[in-house]
């Protein structure tokens, strides 16, 4: 069990999670908002000025970055440029004073588990992008850490190889069983990587959940904006019956019909956050639809699998409505200029009270 | 801003490569030439290789040279790395005003001025605590190693600066101990600066004059001491003949050492 | 607040000690010395000055000061000497901004060896490299001996032992010095920018007076400030290629030491040195240099 209590100025401030074995959990954050300070204070490159950090039930706060029984995964790898793959990854263990035997059997099975068998004479100036990563890899797990840190590891890599290099870690990661903790800004790598995600803003802890759940369900408009994009729309409350808030909404034009746990006093100011992929579009009004409004297509971009569409509603307001491809009928009925009706579900939105 | 090289720019770097040549290409041809007098060429000849390489009284003082810069080059290495490495990674300690310029003073001091002050030292010194005994090749080491030790810690810091910390911060991370960071990562990898530095320092004390002219003692006479008073006189041909050869040496050592890094460059490769 | 390698007290100090304390004993304390020296008088003894107490007085005196603000021949040399290293720096920035400029934009493979080429010089010996022009310069040297042959001369130009000899020596020695500061600050210039100067309208040579040369400037300086202290205190070269005319404070420095064996009086041309010349262009040097105190 894994818990760290911490509250250094400024950077971070009264920060506190729990890291169950063998998860892999993610940090995720825009610049800025302490996940590397956090990050280093883990590995013991910085000192909190107040709180613990607990590891295996020990307080490390103090303890060097050589003695914690924590490894790092670098941004830039920090490879050793004048030793081989081998020595770079062997280097961990020749630390610990491990016998020759088991340093080279330890190593040559690590270098199978990341694939670089071949490439265990090179120097990491003849390797490329992900070879290098998977150096630095297999650098940190050969120590057995109780945590591995990974500070931004796909950040620096193609799309493809990006794709690639996701499974790859998430395969690893259940070989090995090791804890991961994962620090990035791209929320996509956080979302499709880690078990658990903590969105920081600012130095504190925004919210903390799986990542469905933090995605369906944000809990202020700050993880709503940050992951992906979102509608907002400022709204009051009207009444609130049977889990079901209705709400004003001098943006959307018409009232809308949200769930929500709380039965919110009337009056209450809210903001109402629907993602572009959950609002269904038509050429003509659907009565089934509990939240309808109509509007004018403003744009279309097409992605690929899916198409962002802009539509400026009768209040003016504009919101994005995002249609896969696939869906033929739908997308192909669409051109600039044209009238288009939205729709989507009572459980399709969330209601956000920050 | 690579790849074109207008005319008149061509014009002016070979008038330039021509401007800092042509003494030295003077001197090496009229090493060779049997005439003592540089106007007169009365054929190739290698005579004054021969009467340079029988005059003991340049022989002595080569080696001499060759010892103190050997000491001198090793002594500011080891205070000039120390001196670099302090610049480059203390930003904030007590005196360190102080002591960045002390680093750096010997760089722009003129030489006359260090010269003076350190047989001024050396004279109080052998008066106050009797050390040291005249002076001569331990007071020119002395002199040249804090000379030597400026231009060192120059090219040390330099190279500190550009220098990935990030790897010394993997090393830790691994479980290495600052002292085995620094011998196992740092020291490798800045290896190629101090040698730098070491040929820097040895250079310099080899052809240093002035700051030896004034701490040596009777005893010590330096390779530019003798030069010096030769071409006081004018020019002579034993010193084109020596200067040739250091000029041989000089050049063939740049070659190797570049090659050295080229080599280790495209080892290490992209 | 953070737990960097290196960073533990006696680890520090045990860095800084060593070079520090010799640094404080062979090139801060020496000056003391010297002044104290400069406010002695020559003696017939061994050393051969004075000595600060004697017999309960104090002996020092400022005679030597006076001296030199009295004696013309001083501030001749200082006047000299000033305005050599400076028309021989400007001389240096002249020839080595081609040569640097050249170099940047040469094609790359040629780059290295160009370098090497600038970089020679520069470790072979600097006392054979002014010895080199006596050879040239002389009346029946070279130089004369291909004007006469020539026949754009009828008798041997004096070019040796005159200011003009010194102006070459200096020129010529310290180009290398001037160069690679030069190269630095041109190489570090981005090329986008004069294509960006180009898109917008400007011809090659405006672009160089608009955009290079501005941005060289801080190379400029740095070449200009690292030579010019040296070349105002240099000896070899008034003393081999220079005349009656072209004294120089460092010269005057080592005569009044080696031929006066006047050790009072040289101190006192050594502090007056520091105070006028050293110590202001240090300072002028950090300051337009921006250096990290």
């Amino acid at each position: 069990m894994k818990r760290y209590p911490d509250a250094p100025a400024a950077a971070v401030d009264g920060v506190s999670l729990a890291l169950a074995t063998g998860e892999f959990f993610a940090l995720l954050g825009p610049s800025g908002c302490g996940k590397t300070t956090l990050l280093r204070l883990l590995a013991g490159f910085e000192r909190p000025d107040a709180g613990r950090i607990l590891i295996g039930g020990e307080d490390m706060a103090s303890v060097p970055p050589y003695a914690r029984p924590v490894n790092m995964m670098f941004q830039s790898y920090a490879l050793f440029p004048h030793m081989s793959v081998a020595d770079n990854v062997a280097f961990g263990l020749r630390q610990e004073k491990r016998p020759r035997p088991e340093i080279e059997r330890r190593v040559a099975a690590m270098l199978d588990l990341v694939k670089l068998g071949p490439l265990a004479q090179r120097k990491p100036g003849q390797l490329s992008g992900g070879e290098k990563q998977r150096v630095a890899l297999a650098r940190a797990l050969i120590k057995e850490p109780k945590l591995l840190l990974l500070d931004e590891p796909l950040t620096a890599l193609d799309r493809k190889l990006r794709e690639e290099t996701r499974f790859e870690l998430v395969r690893i990661q259940q070989r090995v069983g090791i804890t991961f903790l994962l620090v990035t800004h791209d929320q996509e790598e956080a979302m499709s990587m880690a078990s658990r995600i903590a969105v920081m803003d600012q130095g504190r802890i925004a919210q903390m959940g799986a990542p469905d759940q933090i995605y369906e369900r944000p809990a202020n408009r700050f993880v709503a904006g940050f992951l992906g994009a979102v509608n907002l729309l400022p709204a009051r409350v009207a009444t609130a019956a049977g889990g079901v808030l209705t709400l004003d909404s001098a943006e959307a034009g018409a009232p809308l019909k949200v769930e929500h746990e709380r039965a919110l006093a009337p009056g209450t100011a809210v903001t109402v956050a629907l993602r572009p992929e959950k609002m269904l579009l038509g050429t003509t009004a659907n009565p089934a639809w509990p939240n309808a409004l109509s509007g004018i297509v403003r744009g279309i971009a097409y992605r690929g699998e899916a198409s962002d569409i802009e539509i400026e509603l009768a209040t003016g307001k504009v919101v994005r409505a995002t249609v896969a491809n696939a869906d033929r009928p739908a997308r192909s009925a669409l051109t600039i200029g044209q009238p288009v009706f939205l729709g989507w579900r009572r459980d399709a939105a969330v209601v956000l009270e920050t | 801003m690579t790849g074109r090289l207008s005319p008149f720019l061509a014009a002016m770097m070979t008038l330039g490569f021509l401007f800092l040549y042509g003494p030295i290409a003077s001197v090496i041809v009229y090493s060779f030439n049997a005439s003592r007098l540089v106007t007169v060429w009365a054929g190739f000849s290698t005579r004054w290789y021969g009467a340079l390489l029988a005059n003991e009284q340049i022989k002595n003082a080569a080696l001499t040279s060759f010892e103190i810069a050997l000491m001198a080059a090793t002594g500011a290495l080891i205070l000039g790395t120390l001196a670099g490495f302090a610049l480059a990674r203390y930003r904030r300690f007590a005196g360190r005003t102080l002591f960045a310029a002390l680093v750096t003073g010997p760089l722009v001091m003129p030489e006359v001025i260090t010269g003076l002050s350190l047989l001024l030292l050396f004279v109080a010194l052998e008066q106050a605590i009797g050390w040291p005994h005249g002076r001569g090749v331990p007071t020119i080491v002395i002199a040249h190693i804090t000379l030597g030790m400026a231009y060192v810690s120059v090219v040390v810091e330099a190279r500190l600066a550009s220098f990935d910390r990030s790897l010394e911060e993997a090393a830790l991370d691994l479980g290495a101990k600052p002292g085995k960071v620094f011998a196992a990562i740092t020291l490798p990898l800045i290896a190629p600066a101090l040698v730098a530095g070491w040929l820097l320092a040895f250079t310099l004390s080899l052809d240093d004059l002035v700051i030896a002219s004034f701490t040596t003692g009777p005893a010590a006479t330096t390779l530019p001491m003798v030069i010096f008073s030769s071409v006081r006189l004018g020019v002579s041909p034993q010193i084109n003949a020596l200067a040739t050869i250091l000029l041989v040496v000089v050049a063939v050592a740049i070659v190797i050492a570049g090659r050295a890094v080229a080599r280790t460059r495209s080892s290490a490769a992209r | 607040m953070s737990a960097r390698p290196y960073t533990g007290r006696w680890r520090r100090l045990a860095v800084v000690m060593p070079p520090y304390a010799w640094l404080a004993l062979f090139f801060l304390v020496p000056f003391a010395i010297v002044l104290k020296i400069s406010l002695a008088d020559q003696a017939m003894s061994i050393p051969p000055y004075t000595p600060l107490i004697a017999g309960g007085h104090l002996l020092a005196s400022t005679a030597n000061y006076r001296f030199l603000a009295s004696d013309s021949l001083y501030a001749r040399a200082f006047g000299n000497s000033i305005w050599f290293a400076a028309w021989a720096t400007c001389g240096c920035l002249l020839i080595g901004y081609p040569l640097a400029y050249g170099i940047v934009r040469a094609p790359l493979r040629w780059r290295n060896a160009l370098l090497l080429l600038v970089i020679l010089p520069f470790w072979t010996s600097f006392l054979i490299r002014v010895y080199a022009w006596i050879g040239l310069l002389q009346d029946n040297g070279l130089i004369n001996r291909l004007l006469l042959d020539i026949g754009l001369v009828h008798a041997p130009l004096p070019l040796l032992n005159n200011s003009f000899a010194v102006y070459v020596g200096l020129i010529y020695s310290y180009l290398p010095y001037m160069v690679l500061p030069l190269y630095a600050a041109l190489e570090k210039l981005d090329p986008v920018l004069l294509e960006a100067a180009a898109d917008l309208g400007c011809r090659p040579s405006q672009a160089f007076r608009r955009v290079t040369l501005p941005l060289s400037l801080p190379g400029i300086v740095a070449g200009a400030l690292l030579v010019f202290i040296p070349m105002c205190g240099e000896f070899i070269i008034p003393d081999l290629l220079g005349g009656p005319n072209t004294l120089m404070i460092g010269h005057v420095l080592w005569d009044e030491f080696f031929t006066n064996r006047d050790w009072p009086v040289a101190s006192a041309v050594a502090v007056a040195m520091l105070v006028l010349l050293v110590l202001p262009m240090g300072l002028l040097r950090r300051y337009l240099t921006g250096e990290r105190a």
